[in-house]
């Protein structure tokens, strides 16, 4: 076992910190006129030719294409962190498509849109959920005929993030109304900017509206933009949940999270004093500090499985699970901490009310959100099954498994 | 960066985990569970020619001289099989005088505690939950007069570390005169605790301060957060095999999904916290700055997650699993143990709290 880094890397921690000196933030005289967004970018592209980010993407595909090094990885991201100069692209494209089309698309499918998906210039959504099918995901019903040298589709997709931002969908269509269940489905991709598709934006509890309901009618989208070939769309779409999982279940927000936690119990009142100095208050903080440094020590331990060609075992299957317990955890105690801050309308203004309200109104969204990320990627009680049948080994569900249909 | 044990502590973990299958079969294991002494000498033996005994006892002093995570691996290996006996007690006071002896009393004890040929154990706990070597009150000297609690497997011992008021260590020989041993009829029947009577009893003070005492106890948290992580996925273990063969409304009950729900979400609550009791042990050797705190956090969170799964490992067993039969019961109460000795999880979340920097 070893946690230090050594001095290869502590050397390349220098370089980065070189890199990042000459360049974030930049000179005033470089950025005269420009947007913040094209300041950053302009950052970014420094950043990939010298090898900082894009680092698993090949060069042809606009990456730098390095050989995977999660422990170089580790430096750029805490140094960057640091100064807070601005990361790779996040969100749908580069979390879940990207990998997706790298691991199982077309060479002319990567070369279109790849490049453009991790710079942000192209934006995406994922159309799988439909308003009858949900964790029971393969049952779905949106059907695509090729009729010529297009895909004519029709259906409804639902709970659709980000669908009136994005560009393009990468959508589950039944294109084999003969086949089973499974075996009948395709991975399209879809262009969003078409008559036949409608959007229409779905108001949370939160007040705030990031998914939608898609409408496609008489949609099209060319023939060869399927990932996969026909009927293999199931299999496809296991790569991009995966990576989704990951994402939602990742302990690189603990960190914040607990500051968050901190920063609110010191702000509150208990008794009369800083809740900060409440027993309780302290015990709890701990309390939740025991799951996330669990969290964050396994994954380490997937890590370096995984550099080493290895598999994690149970706990490969608990990532999402653990994550978002986690945040149940701090959600709940931070309500607690909020006080009368628990009694306020999370998407309200605050203009009138000065700064106070604002964060305990961060906060009650983020209470609510909590369950969101529970649902979303695949339930908690899919995940429970998950874990029971795959990881202990326990009985399949005999209702879910009559057709393999459960989003696991 | 690597974070997974090294191909010679698998094999170290396997070996243990061998030996105890062929040694330590249920039947055998309740048998001490249920005698007199909470020990077998043989199975001691085996382990103790293993090197169990001086595994972290330096070279020179005739041990292996690896590291806390080795140990603690073993304690992981020794508490998923249940092992009886002064393990625990045993490898505390060897790193008590690693850390806080004199050459003189190394010289004199470390090759006899490292061959097994002399048994050690440490008295820390007193009256009043006081755990923590700053808060012991007995008082040192030539001559020790009072009471220890809660001292594992004393009755097995040649030698004890006890703790005295002010975080000094003193070493009492077990033949001591003045020294009476009482049977504290502890709830772990398999590592079994005293009280320990001093009356104008000789011992030897040691030359380590409150700092080296606070080192012991780290190790002693770490060692139990590893058992506590092997009872606890001992526990999940022996729920999904009961729940693969009891039947009733015509299937393995297995197939219930509320009860399946409820095993799964043991496994989630205990299988990243190995992770935990890793970084502590690998801490103790490694990380100086991160090791006393990273003690407490494991020591708390483990047990507190190995003793709800032992409440939940009675339900899943249903009428069975409340009997004294039911070898639940073994690893129900081992939790126990861990969760209480050195004190209960939220006297070392107050102490991390202490320790935080909000
Ligand atoms: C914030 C958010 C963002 C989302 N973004 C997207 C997106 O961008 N694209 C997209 O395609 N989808 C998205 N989703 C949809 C999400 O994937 C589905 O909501 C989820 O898979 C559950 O499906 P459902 O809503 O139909 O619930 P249902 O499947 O109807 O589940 C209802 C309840 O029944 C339980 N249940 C169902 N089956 C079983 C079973 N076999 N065993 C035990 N319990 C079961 C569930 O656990 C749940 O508690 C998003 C959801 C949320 C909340």
């Amino acid at each position: 076992m070893d946690l230090s880094y050594g001095q290869e890397y502590e050397d390349f921690r220098n370089e980065v910190r070189a890199f990042l000196d000459a360049n974030w933030p930049p000179k005033e005289s470089a950025t005269d006129g420009k947007s913040l967004g094209d300041i950053a970018n302009e950052f970014r592209e420094k950043a990939v030719d010298h090898g900082y980010l894009l680092r698993n993407i090949p060069k042809k595909y606009g990456g730098c294409e390095q050989s995977p090094d999660s422990m170089k990885a580790a430096v750029i991201t805490e140094e960057f962190r640091k100064v807070h100069a601005p990361q790779s692209f996040g969100g749908i494209g580069p979390m879940m498509l990207v990998p997706t089309l790298l691991e199982r698309g077309e060479e002319w499918q990567k070369e279109k849109f790849v490049a453009k998906s991790v710079r942000g210039e192209y934006q995406w959504c994922q159309g799988y959920s439909e308003p009858g099918s949900g964790s029971d995901l393969a049952s779905l019903k949106t059907r695509a005929d090729l009729v010529g040298d297009e895909w004519v589709i029709n259906g409804q997709k639902i709970w659709t993030t980000t669908a009136r931002e994005a560009d393009f969908m990468f959508c589950l269509c039944r294109t084999e109304p003969d086949a089973p269940k499974h075996g009948g489905i395709s991975y399209l991709l879809i262009p969003m900017d078409q008559p036949g598709i409608e959007v229409r934006p779905l108001k949370q509890m939160t007040g705030g509206a990031d998914f939608n309901e898609v409408f496609l009618t008489d949609a099209k989208t060319p023939k060869d933009w399927i990932v996969g070939k026909r009927g293999e769309g199931w299999l496809v779409s296991r790569t991009t949940l995966k990576h989704e999982r990951n994402g939602i279940g990742g302990a690189g927000r603990n960190d914040v999270m607990l500051a968050g936690l901190v920063s609110l119990a010191t702000n509150a009142v208990r008794n009369g004093k800083p809740a900060i100095e409440d027993a309780e208050v302290r015990r709890q903080l701990v309390f939740i500090e025991g799951y996330m440094k669990s969290h964050e020590y396994s994954s380490f331990y997937q890590l370096t499985r995984d550099v080493n060609g290895k598999e994690p075992g149970r706990l490969g299957l608990m990532n999402k699970i653990v994550g978002t317990n986690i945040s149940h955890h701090v959600a709940r105690f931070a309500l607690d901490l909020l006080g009368d801050g628990g009694l306020l309308d999370p998407s309200a203004d605050d203009r009138s009310l000065g700064r106070v309200p604002g964060e305990a109104r961060q906060w009650v969204t983020q209470y609510m959100y909590s369950l969101g990320i529970a649902v979303a990627g695949g339930t908690a009680n899919i995940q429970r099954n998950v874990v029971g049948e795959r990881g202990l080994g326990l009985p399949r569900d005999t209702f879910a498994n009559a057709d393999r249909s459960a989003k696991q | 960066m690597n974070f997974d044990l090294s191909e010679e502590q698998e094999l170290l973990q396997e070996t243990v985990k061998q030996l105890l299958a062929n040694e330590l079969p249920a039947t055998h294991l309740r048998e001490i569970f249920e005698g007199d002494t909470g020990h077998d000498p043989a199975l001691w033996k085996g382990l103790v020619e293993m090197g169990i005994a001086g595994l972290i006892v330096p070279e020179e002093y005739g041990g292996a001289d690896l590291e806390l995570l080795d140990l603690a691996v073993c304690a992981e290996a020794l508490g998923w099989g249940g092992a009886p006996g002064p393990f625990f007690g045993h490898s505390v006071a060897c790193i008590a005088l690693e850390l806080a002896g004199s050459e003189a009393q190394k010289k004199s004890w470390l090759p006899r505690l490292a061959t097994g040929d002399a048994v050690g154990t440490f008295a820390f706990g007193e009256a009043g939950g006081l755990w923590n070597p700053s808060e012991w009150t007995l008082v040192g000297g030539d001559t020790l007069t009072g009471v220890k609690l809660n001292v594992p497997t004393a009755s097995l011992a040649d030698l004890l570390v006890v703790g005295v008021a002010g975080g000094g260590l003193v070493l009492v020989e077990r033949s001591a005169s003045g020294i009476s041993v009482e049977d504290m009829q502890g709830v772990d029947r398999s590592r079994r605790i005293d009280s320990v009577t001093f009356e104008n009893t000789p011992c030897e003070a040691m030359p380590g301060d409150l700092a080296a005492a606070n080192r012991v106890r780290d190790a002693a948290l770490i060692l139990l957060a590893a058992d506590a992580f092997a009872a606890a996925s001992k526990l999940v273990d022996m729920c999904v095999e009961y729940a693969k063969t009891r039947e009733q409304f015509g299937v393995t009950i297995g197939h219930f999904q509320g009860l399946k729900h409820q095993l799964a979400n043991m496994a989630i609550d205990i299988e990243p916290s190995r992770a935990l009791y890793w970084y502590a042990a690998h801490a103790f050797d490694h990380i100086p700055e991160e090791s006393e705190r990273s003690a407490a956090l494991a020591k708390s969170h483990i047990s507190d997650r190995a003793m709800e799964i032992g409440r939940d490992s009675v339900e899943a067993h249903g009428g069975i699993g409340f009997t004294w039969e039911c070898d639940v019961q073994l690893w129900f109460k081992r939790a126990m143990f861990d969760r209480a000795f050195l004190g209960t999880p939220s006297l070392h979340r107050d102490r991390i709290a202490q320790m935080s920097d909000w």
